[in-house]
């Protein structure tokens, strides 16, 4: 995948796209991704009719009911602003996959328009700001999943490049790294027998790893594998890369707790204290 | 539970196959990304331009085809044209009942399996001997290649040992020396008494009419040895412009097929025995087949006419590393399989139009592909044409209502919220398959719907 060449970002003020599942499921990491451009100064402006990025309907082969989402997308985020997104793979979607599902459509040039000034939140931070290091502290160990979607872009090096300068902070290295978690969408419930294996094995990694969090920048493949490990009985603690962020801040002193509705205050369900 | 067919075969494969078709294909995949790591400064840029080189070969096939033909026959070979599997499997037996040949003996050729010429010529009562080990035993098996590189690749050597008894070749060991030893005795004999020699061909060069085939066996060397006759089957999607094009491709291919700088064998050949050459066949047919070729460069996913056959893509697939070839009911298994097999299906389409749908999207495939075809892609492209054309796609929710949902922001809204009762309900209950293969395997995490939008509303910062 060669992503679309970008607009560097204009200005301090993004549209965020919070992404479906962090309206459905994962409200706080949404909130840190909030948090953390604020953070860096940068203004979040919330577009309240979106919903969805159009990605099930695409890759289940329906484009026609993905266009239609889509062009709803392209309708609520108009304008010049970046467009930040907490997930590798809605951004995805946005600067590569709606291309080609737009690809013989006559508003092919305002889907180019939004994929243009699409981001995901750690590849925005790194390479849109400019900010390769990251204040406060988080003591913990930390493997990072490099999700699927992060292939052919700068998101995964720039989570990355973030976690590792944080005070307190040990990355400790997956076994087979590059191999894909199992969810893949549809394919997770299309599929079933082979995505339980393919993130069974990447289970195994984690535990031979033994780190503190699991940690990605897509909730979708730590609601399959944090799924996964609760359903075996032996539950894995997953956090949004925003939310790691956000903790380093708040455990330096850098960002006060907002009052936040307490409930499920990581990615995946049934775990630990978030503040370590 | 209805699944997809490939998930259902998963299901039934043994844990032993799996595990070490699993341990192979990741073996040479780690050992791929070394090779091509240390000896190349900037592999990726290699790999887009062996791709440039096969898009701007199968783009100008128009030129380069009679090209090539001109230059074969300048070197004394005949050329046929086959428009589809039916009419290359005749030139084949034209070109033999001429001669009054019975005996071949053929080196690996994954279009020989496509056209399903051995079946054809043994019922015409000729005698068609695999030379390639993995082949000769998926032969003697009455089995299916699994791999397009290793086509044993689901078989363990005591399987072979067992099958090898049965078939005469001496009573049961399964010392890999002692078999391999076996089928070399065996087959020497038959390269000795064959009519016909038939090779595919890794690589046909246009501006010199030279056939490249690659081996490691030395069998392809074997079979044009001693018979008289050199048949090549080729599709037409194998030229290349240039003879220095292949110092790109056999580089690449050789360290993505099996990880190694070169094959073991290398041939060039540019047509039959020339006066004053001791051996060789002294007549040389190619037969470029067609087979739904230009039908596939006449639509949208006509990248995947780039492929060398390396391979790489099945070594580095999950989906493949859970399943294997098999699965996939075609020549072509993995990636590769899954976009070629529904279009050289032709009409067809819809009985392979499930094999698209068996990745998980993850990508690896296009990022190791040796000339760089964009195999997500194309598998995306081939699910939206089976939906338009109607195939089913079990266990699958409809995307029609969703797509209402999620172009209508009030009504979307009010399904966040009310996706709270979600935790009230008994999930075991509920009869939609795609959430029953979700939590019969995982938990669902707790619903927090609008949870998120009415943070931002407490807190006064919402613009939207």
């Amino acid at each position: 995948m060669t992503p679309i060449e970008r607009k560097p970002p204009l200005g301090r003020k993004v549209q965020l796209l919070a992404t479906c599942l962090c309206d459905a499921f994962y409200d706080d990491a949404a909130i840190a991704t909030v948090q953390v451009l604020e953070h860096l100064g940068v203004a979040v402006e919330f577009p309240a009719a979106q919903t969805c990025c159009g990605q099930p309907a695409f890759n289940a082969g329906d484009w026609a009911a993905s266009r239609r989402v889509v062009r709803h997308l392209v309708r609520t985020f108009r304008g010049e602003l970046p467009m930040v997104v907490p997930s590798s793979s809605c951004a995805a979607m946005v600067y590569h996959g709606a291309l080609l599902a737009f690809a013989h459509e006559p508003d092919l040039p305002e889907v180019e328009q939004l994929a243009r000034r699409t981001w995901e939140l750690a590849d925005f931070i790194v390479n849109g700001l400019g900010v390769k290091t990251w204040p406060g502290r988080f003591d913990a160990a930390l493997a990072f999943h490099r999700s699927c979607h992060t292939r052919g872009s700068q998101s995964a090096e720039a989570a990355a490049t973030l976690m590792r300068s944080i005070t307190g902070v040990k990355l400790v290295e997956l076994g087979e790294a590059e191999q894909c978690c199992g969810f893949g969408g549809t394919f997770s419930v299309t599929f079933p027998n082979i995505s339980e294996a393919m993130g069974r094995l990447k289970l195994q990694h984690l535990r031979a790893a033994q780190p503190d969090f699991l940690v990605g920048v897509d909730t979708s493949c730590l609601m399959h594998l944090g799924g996964l490990a609760e359903h075996e009985g032996k539950p894995a603690k997953c956090r949004h890369v925003a939310q790691i962020l956000r903790d380093a801040l708040q455990n330096g002193g850098l960002l006060a707790a907002e009052p936040v509705d307490q409930g499920a205050p990581v990615a995946a369900s049934a775990e630990g204290d978030p503040h370590p | 539970m209805k699944t997809q067919l490939i998930d259902q075969f998963a299901a039934q494969v043994s844990p032993e196959k799996r595990r070490s078709v699993y341990e192979s294909t990741k073996a040479t995949h780690e050992k791929r990304v070394k090779l091509l790591t240390t000896h190349f400064a900037d592999p990726d840029g290699l790999r887009r331009l062996a791709g440039g080189i096969k898009q701007h070969a199968i783009e100008n096939l128009d030129t380069l085809l009679p090209l090539a033909e001109e230059r074969l026959k300048a070197g004394g070979a005949q050329v046929h044209w086959a428009v589809d599997a039916e009419a290359a499997r005749r030139q084949v037996l034209e070109i033999m009942q001429r001669r009054g040949a019975t005996r071949l003996v053929k080196a690996k050729t994954m279009v020989s399996e496509e056209i399903e010429l051995a079946p054809f010529l043994e019922s015409h009562g000729i005698e068609c001997l695999e030379t390639d080990l993995g082949e000769f035993i998926v032969q003697i098996d009455h089995d299916h290649p699994s791999h397009i590189v290793r086509p044993i690749i689901h078989k363990n050597r005591r399987e072979i040992a067992v099958s090898f008894e049965k078939n005469g070749l001496g009573d049961y060991d399964d010392d890999p020396t002692v078999i391999t030893r076996r089928a070399r005795v065996f087959m020497r004999k038959k390269y000795l008494a064959a009519d016909v020699g038939m090779t595919g061909a890794n690589f046909v060069v246009a501006e010199s009419g030279r056939l490249v085939v690659v081996t490691n066996e030395g069998n392809s060397r074997f079979s044009l040895a001693a018979p008289k006759c050199h048949i090549a089957v080729v599709g037409i999607e194998k030229i290349v412009p240039r003879d220095r094009d292949l110092s790109v491709l056999l580089n690449l291919l050789a360290r993505s097929a099996t990880a190694q700088q070169l094959s073991v064998y290398t041939e060039f050949i540019r047509g039959p025995r020339a006066p004053g050459q001791p051996d060789g066949p002294e007549e040389m047919h190619v037969i470029f087949i067609d087979n739904g070729r230009t039908e596939v460069l006449a639509g949208e996913c006509r990248e995947i006419l780039r492929c060398i056959r390396c391979g790489a893509c099945l070594n580095v697939c999950p989906v493949y590393r859970q399943v294997s070839g098999h699965a996939y009911r075609s020549v072509y298994p993995g990636p590769v399989g899954a976009v070629l097999s529904p279009l050289l299906a032709g009409e067809q389409f819809l009985s392979k139009a499930d094999l698209p749908k068996a990745s998980s999207l993850c990508g690896a495939c296009n990022e190791v592909c040796p000339v760089d075809i964009p195999i997500p892609d194309l598998l995306l492209r081939l699910r939206d044409r089976a939906k338009r054309e109607g195939a089913p796609s079990p266990g699958l929710p409809p995307m029609g209502p969703w797509s209402l949902l999620a172009s209508q922001p009030t009504v979307w809204k009010a399904a966040l919220f009310g996706g709270l009762m979600l935790d009230h309900l008994p999930l075991r209950l509920i009869p939609v398959p795609a959430l029953q293969a979700w939590i019969s395997r995982r938990t669902l995490p707790k619903w927090r719907g609008g949870q998120f939008r009415k943070w931002l509303k407490t807190r006064g910062k919402s613009h939207g």
